[in-house]
């Protein structure tokens, strides 16, 4: 804490509370109670509410731990516990927090190092997502869902169209596949992508489209490389993919729209995370459910490079209280026996995806769910750490690896909606974000 | 009213008045109704009028969020928050209108600018004040917040309220030997009893719908209904029939309220700034 | 002022009635500003604490030459205007309306305020999603029912929707407000003056505009101090863009303490945010407090 705040101060503080106390006696807090009480911190998406109902299951085995639930949507979640972890604040005892987050948390020793047994094993976390909540061999976080890119698309639109997906599609053949499928009269769009600005949603996807259209965020020396070739060519290709056959409304859509969209039937192809398609196969929540095929991500010019890792994993700030009982929890969330008791009770197909490889290997969850391999292997092949087309100083996937990213994601994600809504060319939108990039870094001191 | 008017132009006046009032509402009106679709429903288009109504999203909403503890946190909020700020100003907004120095105007301007600044500006300093003194995720911690950041306002309005009674009944009060103080509680309060209780109305109202305070000072203890929303909304999947359900619950206790309060409020207005 | 006699004279009870509140309000005010302005002067990332010591005038630096800076101050200063414009005109407009006798009055005006009531997080999601959505939307849909392709509002007019969206909210407030003086126009006034052959037009300009002076001033000192840091509005639907398109102070604030964790550079925000303030506050005691006399 800044020496700023002096005790003077606090006394101060705390006397016009005092003054305060009186009329407002009601306002107390709750009696102490003599068992822990957990406070977690997570976000409002479908496997973490189901970890929320099998709370009564977790307090069952672990007679005087409870649990209460803080559940926030992704954005608020993240300033919450930001804040509260960077002013060591202590109030809460597990944060849901992604895998850009855990190694430069961990490296702030915020978090606390996490020894499961061998009972919980970890070598069954697929590696690439073992890698990612590790630091120096250390685990700092255990995975509760993870999370890579592939194509979804409608096979009776593709059909009507006499056309069929390849096998590994490029960029080219997908924006011909759309153009096909459009047919705005009757609200059928073609391409469904991000474009909600901000660092996890547009500039997610983007930066995924980058790496394999042969360009990065920095190259060498931390010299910003956002207005080169590989970029133009990717921009240019979103937006005009999403001008002549995406949804309207593109820039307030983000995952959780694009879900929504796919799911009720208006979109033709959507090139998202992985874990969607657990929710589109559902009957419940997806009318299109018999009709949804799958396809690996897209390849642009260059093919290669790394494609989407995220992972959303259950951390300890150092900050807590009861180290123990949030260790207990958090390896109960993401054991093998937690996968079990979602099966049992909500069916194989809600099971936590992408973190073990027993899930996989598992026949009841291959049968649930038709794109479980294909899944796995979009996961195995993200290679967050591998090499773009130029040499990179920085690791990640959809993002990059270092604390200035939220700002110089969320200020490019801004300017690139700014060119999918039409105020600006794609041209004039990388000179800018390229100058709102260099900005920062040298604001920040990026590179030295 | 002394002359009549064509019988026309009143049903023209009432047509459009009603046009009007409906066009408003809708809003509400169409989330409350959408509350009651199944999450299929909720997002059909065209969107439909009639269909099967349904609680699926109420037992959603319910089964996975405490309602009653977020309500009862707002509830005690709003409340402490502003009997806190009605003690404090009705003294200071006494002291503004009856014993005014050149210094008054002054002070009331400097009070409400210090309302006009972006809370996130000093949303860094409040949080480590908030943590040094163990108020974080709590309802004084956040009652506090709330009562100061209504404060001058509250003030403004109970100085304009006071200004409208005439000072020579008050002085023929301590003329009988009444302290400040007696006729501050003996003589002004009743009188200006309808203009304090608008401005306690309007107060619970502020405080009730105030959320970047609400999100950023509690986590689960204190958490009033902005933070009940801030669970709804944005969720993976159709999420429309459920947002709607959140909203509903969060907004019809304070809608009923301001409804039943609506007249109350008029007229204490009416005594004081307004008038 | 009748009171004008005692003005001058120290009055003990009168200080120890006052300072309660002014003192509270000192402090509240005081220290968290003396932290901003200690933070605008240094390298404070929330995320990275690596970054520290002192920035000397950096983070003012970045701020003012930032483009995004103007236009958030622009926005701020039409989002203000645009609102108080909308919600004075209109709400004067309204108030006679609803102040005329017609069958369900009183349901009507219950219904017109109703707005203020709801939490501007709750109206922003309801206008989002349920009313103004390209797909889903009401409005999109009454829109295609007539034949017109529908508009993609927060897309293609994203300042001129969240100020729609604002006033709606507080377009209510006004409309209270209004309607009350309104009502305490003496009615025989009005009809005095309807005797005098006064056409509508005449009276409205000339009896019922006059009257409403001070109401009006309400409406705008307290519109003003909401409208000021309007943020919860712009990060539901917009998200301050696309581009900076609806990015205010409030909001450019916001994106830099809470988005890019840069608190000294938020903090340099909000310094410049309480120049603005004050700003604003003379120019209310000048055009406004003299009409209330304080």
């Amino acid at each position: 804490m800044p020496a700023f705040v002096s005790d003077a101060n606090k006394s101060r503080f705390r006397l016009f509370t005092l003054a305060t106390l009186a009329a407002s006696t009601a306002l107390g807090s709750a009696a102490a109670r003599a068992d822990t009480t957990l406070t977690v911190a997570t976000v409002n998406n479908g496997d973490m509410i189901i970890m929320q109902q099998l709370t009564p299951e977790f307090e069952k085995t672990h007679p005087g731990i409870h649990i209460r639930w803080v559940t926030l949507e992704e954005n608020v979640l993240r300033q919450r516990v930001t804040t509260d972890i960077a002013t060591s604040a202590g109030q809460f005892d597990v944060m849901t927090i992604g895998n850009y987050e855990v190694p430069i948390w961990a490296k702030q020793k915020w978090l606390t190092q996490i020894t499961p047994d061998a009972a919980y094993d970890v070598s069954d976390i697929l590696p690439p997502v073992r890698e990612g909540i590790s630091v120096d061999q250390k685990i700092y976080a255990l995975p509760f869902y993870a999370e890579s890119v592939m194509t979804y698309y409608r096979t009776d639109l593709f059909k009507k169209a006499g056309i069929t997906m390849a096998s590994q599609p490029t960029y080219d053949e997908i924006r011909q596949y759309a153009d096909k499928i459009t047919d705005k009269s009757n609200q059928i769009y073609g391409l469904c992508l991000r474009g909600k600005p901000g660092w996890g949603e547009n500039m997610a996807y983007l930066t995924s489209l980058v790496n394999t259209f042969g360009g990065q965020w920095f190259g060498q020396g931390w010299k910003a490389t956002v207005d080169t070739a590989p970029w133009k060519a990717a921009v240019n290709w979103y937006v005009s993919g999403l001008k002549e056959d995406g949804p309207p409304g593109a820039t307030s859509n983000g995952f959780n729209e694009n879900l929504a969209l796919f799911a009720s039937g208006h979109c033709g192809m959507w090139i998202d995370s992985t874990v969607a398609g657990g929710l589109l196969f559902d009957p419940k929540q997806s009318k299109v459910a018999s009709e949804v095929g799958f396809a690996p991500s897209p390849k642009g010019p260059y093919g290669k490079g790394p494609t989407w890792l995220w992972s959303w994993n259950l951390a300890i700030p150092a900050s807590s209280k009861h180290q123990a009982e949030a260790q207990a929890f958090v390896t109960w969330a993401t054991s093998k026996e937690y996968v079990q008791l979602v099966a049992q009770q909500k069916g194989w197909v809600a099971v936590p995806a992408g973190t073990r490889a027993s899930t996989y290997a598992n026949p009841a969850y291959q049968k649930a769910a038709p794109f479980a391999s294909f899944v796995m292997n979009a996961i195995n092949t993200a290679d967050p750490n591998g090499q773009t087309a130029n040499p990179r100083p920085y690791t990640g996937a959809q993002f990059v690896g270092i604390p200035q990213f939220q700002a110089i994601g969320t200020q490019v994600g801004q300017i690139v909606a700014a060119a999918l809504s039409g105020q600006t060319t794609v041209d004039q939108a990388l000179k800018s974000a390229q100058s709102s990039v260099t900005r920062t870094a040298r604001q920040t001191h990026l590179g030295g | 009213m002394a002359i009549k008017r064509p019988k026309s132009h009143t049903f023209a006046i009432g047509l459009l008045g009603w046009a009007i009032a409906c066009w408003v509402f809708f809003p509400i009106a169409w989330m409350a109704l959408t509350s009651f679709k199944t999450e299929v429903d909720a997002i059909a288009t065209p969107p439909q009028f009639i269909f099967r109504p349904s609680l699926a999203s109420y037992h959603e909403v319910f089964a996975r969020a405490n309602y009653w503890h977020f309500t009862l946190n707002t509830v005690a909020i709003s409340l402490g928050a502003t009997i806190v700020a009605l003690a404090l100003s009705v003294p200071a907004a006494y002291a503004m209108a009856f014993i005014p120095s050149q210094r008054t105007r002054g002070t009331l301007l400097w009070m409400l600018s210090t309302r006009m600044l972006p809370p996130v500006g000093v949303l860094v300093p409040i949080y480590l004040l908030a943590r040094n003194t163990h108020l974080l995720d709590t309802l004084t911690g956040l009652g506090i917040v709330d009562m100061l950041t209504n404060l001058p306002i509250i003030v403004w309005m109970l100085f304009t309220f006071f200004r409208e009674v005439p000072a020579p009944i008050l002085e023929a009060g301590r003329m009988d030997g009444a302290s400040r103080w007696q006729e501050m509680t003996l003589v002004l309060l009743p009188l200006a009893l309808p203009g304090i209780a608008s401005t306690a109305l309007l107060s619970i109202i502020l405080c009730w719908n105030e959320s970047f305070w609400s999100l950023n000072l509690t986590s689960s203890q204190a958490a009033p209904l902005a933070a009940f929303i801030a669970s709804f909304s944005s969720p993976e999947g159709l999420f429309f029939g459920k947002l709607s359900a959140a909203s509903t619950l969060a907004v019809a206790p304070i809608l009923v309220f301001g409804w039943f309060s609506q007249k109350q409020l008029v007229r204490g207005l009416t005594f004081g700034a307004v008038k | 002022m009748t009171t004008a006699a005692r003005t001058g004279r120290v009055d003990r009870a009168g200080l120890a009635m006052l300072s309660p509140a002014v003192v509270i309000l000192l402090i509240w005010s005081i220290v968290p500003l003396v932290m901003t302005l200690w933070y605008s002067f240094r390298n404070y990332n929330l995320v990275d604490p690596t970054l520290h010591g002192f920035a000397g005038i950096d983070n003012y630096r970045y701020l003012l030459t930032d483009p995004d800076f103007i236009t958030s101050l622009i926005n701020t200063l039409v989002l203000v205007a645009g609102v108080l414009f909308v919600s004075v005109g209109i709400g004067t407009l309204l108030a006679v309306l609803y102040d005329q006798e017609f069958f369900g009055r009183g349901i009507a005006r219950v219904l017109v305020i109703s707005p203020f009531f709801v939490m501007p997080t709750v109206a922003a999601l309801v206008w989002k999603n349920l009313m103004l959505h390209p797909i889903y939307g009401v409005y999109s849909s009454m829109m295609r029912a007539v034949g017109l392709t529908p508009v993609d509002w927060l897309q293609q007019f994203p300042m001129a929707t969240v100020m729609m969206i604002v006033a709606w909210e507080w377009l209510p407030f006004s409309v209270l407000i209004l309607l009350t003086a309104v009502q305490s126009l003496d009615s025989e006034q009005k009809e005095a003056a309807r005797m005098d052959g006064a056409g509508p037009v005449a009276r409205f300009r000339y009896i019922i505009v006059p009257h409403l002076a001070r109401a009006i001033t309400v409406v705008i000192m307290i519109e003003t101090i909401y409208l000021l840091t309007i943020f919860a509005e712009i990060s539901v639907t917009t998200a301050g863009g696309p581009g900076v398109a609806s990015t205010n102070l409030a909001f450019l604030i916001y994106a830099r303490a809470l988005l890019q964790f840069d608190v000294g550079g938020a903090s340099a925000g909000g310094m410049a945010a309480i120049v603005i303030a004050n700003i604003v506050a003379v120019f209310l005691v000048r055009a406004v407090a003299r009409n209330l006399e304080v």
